[in-house]
């Protein structure tokens, strides 16, 4: 009755291609980012901050940078967690070279530093294509994992080969280190998944995210029409890394704090940001919000209900959580292969036509 | 409308239990499941069952009944965060998570929350020392005390003579497993044993190149920091390449029933350190079975009562206990909170009289903690596996590790991380 596009004209054609054409879209995307910021900030708690928000943000960045890669580009990658760890360690080092620069600037030099990398782990895109990309990217993920435990020098030469993010602040509030306060950390997180959906949304209806989406659809019509495989395909990789470094530095300095290479960006990390996609929906910024939503919140939810509500022994809830994941994965699978994205916007179609389908 | 409610009823379960107050709440973040689960579970038991005997028989300690609440953490570091999150507002006194990956994050944050961190055997060496860290506790013995008592041992078996000995170090490639290159690296330059650093990847099921690199190499000694199932595997291996197995030496996370069992007469003879007695022969059994495991109280229907990590999470509830009764002492009051406790840790004695009396006679060294040694005396002492009894035999007294080479090197580190997290070290004079 409400949610449809009559009486909402458009008069432009700046209008007529936004992200929410109908209205009641955009008052809904609107209350949210005025939740997320307004209000979420003052009732969150630790818990809140450490189990559930953070985490599920910063995978929503991770599940956006390899959406762009793989639902966008086409380009099926496994080096995921190898990309999150050259942006922890990216901004690990940074942090102690440089203790006086700004966090959130080297944030986004790691960014940058893990952009760089992933261009040119994404060299062998321009030769082989599919499951042997798949495998190209799989040796970046045991490379990079290698790399990092291998030498001394990115962990400071520290007894265990942990790395421990110290104290950073910005505007005097504590960003890293043990001193920063829920709200702090959810916030930063918040506004680098926001910008950051912002331009993956952006980049991906312009030009560039054409050109990927032409790659995907067959490369060699792409190559007729005039798109240059070889930038197309590096600027995915370059974009998708970006978001992979800076997901990978806010795992490391805002949530976890510390971090051990083989532990926090071994290769189930690359598989778990890869089903987020598969979950949520390849080629959809929402759908990555989505799937990390569930990947992240449904162990803790299932988690708190099992063994919290019935009160079960916790081996037991651990073992049928791990079951009720992997069924709904598939129950998913199943019922929708393209993904919760796809899910929503079906939903959507209906209320268009709701009370009077046709 | 619908929505809403679901989204109240999801928001809801997604909170934490509520906290249950006017106890004394001690967390178990163990795990039970996953690589390492058939390690954890054992460790998990014996630490809960004893504190479930202390409350059976007298009522918990000094009138205060204890929880411990268990929240699986898979050895894995983000649900380990999480459990601390979920348990910290629950009044909890001190924080056990049978994890060198989850302490290095727990470090931190539990001076900031000023909770007790304790971690027996394991965790951040340099822990040891109480000026730097203020929180964390990790008597009796550490890493570091293991290379150490293990180098001496065989020393004492060559005549006090290494120079020219081949000893290689299989290890978990993780913190945990890269603590003690450091120290084996000093006592090789000290003691002229020339030292190999094998890294096994964790969770370390495949170890097949690895073993035949000592096969190539054939060093006269291996010593082991492994964890979960590389350690069977290890065992196994060296079994196949007929490593002779009284000169493999593991620490005593690679020292348990279920790392050598699989391997069956094979393993006949396979070394480890400890810092624990292993076995039932302890008067605190009997009154285990008729308060705990006859009344089907005990976690697991008992199981698994008696084995080595068995053991050694009741020698963690043990010194726990003890902690909480001399804070109680030293407050005046049972219900005590992390601070009172840390000050109790702190002037902690436990002295072979007092584990007699607690039924546990020379099952743990003497352990006597101050503000500025947080780690003890990191004595230690070796078990030999028989295959045929099924069981550890104690073969050597607690030995006191090599302090010249230890101290510089805790010093060290702990300086190391004051200066990184910005602690200027407590004065504790």
């Amino acid at each position: 009755m409400l949610y449809r596009e009559a009486g909402d004209f458009k008069t432009s054609y700046r209008e007529d291609g936004q992200t929410f054409p109908i209205r009641l879209d955009r008052w809904g995307y609107y209350a949210v980012l005025a939740v997320a910021f307004g209000i979420v900030p003052f009732l969150i708690n630790d818990y809140w901050a450490s189990a559930v928000l953070v985490p599920f943000l910063i995978y929503a960045v991770a599940a956006m940078g390899l959406n762009i890669l793989t639902g966008y580009a086409g380009q099926v990658s496994l080096g995921t967690g190898g990309f999150m760890a050259v942006g922890a360690y990216a901004v690990y080092k940074l942090m102690t070279a440089f203790p006086e620069v700004n966090i959130v600037l080297h944030i986004l030099l790691a960014g940058g530093i893990t952009a760089i990398v992933g261009m040119v782990f994404g060299l062998p895109s321009l030769r082989i294509k599919g499951f042997y990309l798949a495998v190209a990217t799989l040796a970046a993920q045991f490379f990079l994992v290698w790399l990092f435990n291998k030498v001394p020098w990115f962990y400071n030469y520290s007894a265990s080969g942990q790395i421990t993010a110290p104290e950073r602040t910005l505007l005097g509030y504590a960003i890293t280190g043990p001193a920063s306060s829920a709200a702090v950390k959810y916030l930063v997180c918040l506004c680098f998944a926001v910008v950051l959906a912002w331009v993956a949304r952006n980049l991906t209806r312009g030009t560039l995210g054409r050109k990927w989406m032409a790659i995907r659809d067959m490369d060699i019509a792409a190559e007729i029409i005039g798109v240059n495989p070889l930038t197309a395909k590096l600027s995915a990789f370059a974009v998708s890394s970006f978001f992979v470094g800076i997901a990978g530095a806010l795992l490391f300095a805002v949530y976890l704090g510390a971090a051990e290479v083989g532990e926090a960006f071994g290769i189930n990390k690359s598989f778990l940001v890869l089903f987020m996609i598969i979950i949520g929906g390849l080629g959809s910024v929402f759908g990555s919000f989505a799937g990390a939503a569930f990947m992240v919140l449904l162990p803790v939810l299932l988690k708190n209900l099992l063994v919290g509500g019935f009160g079960w022994p916790t081996n037991l809830a651990a073992h049928i959580e791990l079951m009720i994941v992997g069924g709904l994965i598939i129950l998913f699978l199943i019922v929708e292969p393209h993904g919760l994205a796809r899910l929503w916007r079906l939903a959507k179609e209906k209320l268009r036509l709701w009370p009077f389908p046709h | 409308m619908k929505t809403k409610l679901t989204a109240l009823a999801l928001a809801a379960t997604l909170a934490a239990a509520a906290p249950a107050r006017a106890e004394l709440v001690v967390p178990s973040l163990s795990y039970r499941t996953g690589p390492y689960g058939a390690n954890g579970t054992q460790y998990a038991d014996g630490f809960a069952d004893y504190f479930t005997l202390l409350n059976e028989r007298d009522g918990g300690i000094g009138g205060e009944r204890i929880q411990v609440p268990e929240c699986e953490t898979a050895y894995n570091t983000e649900k380990g965060v999480e459990c601390y999150e979920a348990t910290k507002d629950t009044g909890a006194l001190v924080y056990n998570p049978l994890s060198t990956g989850i302490t290095y994050q727990l470090i931190p944050k539990v001076s900031v929350d000023k909770k007790v961190l304790y971690t027996p055997g394991y965790g951040r060496t340099s822990a040891k020392n109480g000026k730097v860290f203020e929180w964390v506790f990790n008597a009796p013995a550490n890493y570091w005390d293991g290379a150490s008592v293990a180098i001496k041992y065989l020393l004492d078996e060559n005549g006090g003579d290494l120079s020219g000995k081949k000893i290689a170090l299989v290890y978990h490639n993780s913190a945990y497993g890269k603590e003690p290159i450091r120290t084996l690296q000093k006592l090789s330059e000290k003691h002229g044993f020339e030292l190999s650093e094998i890294p096994i990847d964790p969770p370390g099921q495949e170890q097949k190149s690895q073993w035949l690199q000592i096969r190539r190499e054939r060093p006269d000694y291996v010593i082991m920091y492994g964890w979960g199932v590389m350690n069977q595997a290890a065992i196994q291996e060296a079994a196949n390449i007929r490593f002779p197995m009284e000169n493999f030496i593991g620490i005593w996370w690679a020292g348990s029933e279920v790392d050598v069992l699989p391997v069956g007469a094979g393993a006949n003879g396979y070394k480890a350190l400890t810092f624990n007695g292993v076995g039932m022969d302890y008067p605190v059994y009997d009154d285990m079975r008729k308060f705990v495991i006859e009344p089907g109280k005990a976690s697991q229907g008992g199981q698994y009562v008696g084995s080595a990590l068995y053991s050694r999470g009741m020698y963690a509830a043990v010194v726990i206990a003890e902690a909480i009764r001399k804070a109680q002492e030293i407050a005046g009051t049972a219900a005590i909170d992390a601070q009172q406790l840390r000050d109790g840790f702190e002037q902690l004695d436990i002295t072979p009289e007092r584990l007699t009396e607690i039924g546990l006679p020379d099952f743990g060294p003497e352990i006597s903690l101050s503000c500025a040694n947080h780690g003890g005396s990191g004595m230690a002492r070796l078990q030999q596996w028989d295959a045929e009894a099924k069981q550890w035999n104690l073969i050597s007294d607690f030995t006191e590790p090599d302090q010249e080479v230890l101290e510089p090197l805790i010093a060290e580190d702990s300086e190391a991380y004051a200066k990184e997290a910005g602690i200027t070290p407590r004065d504790c004079n």
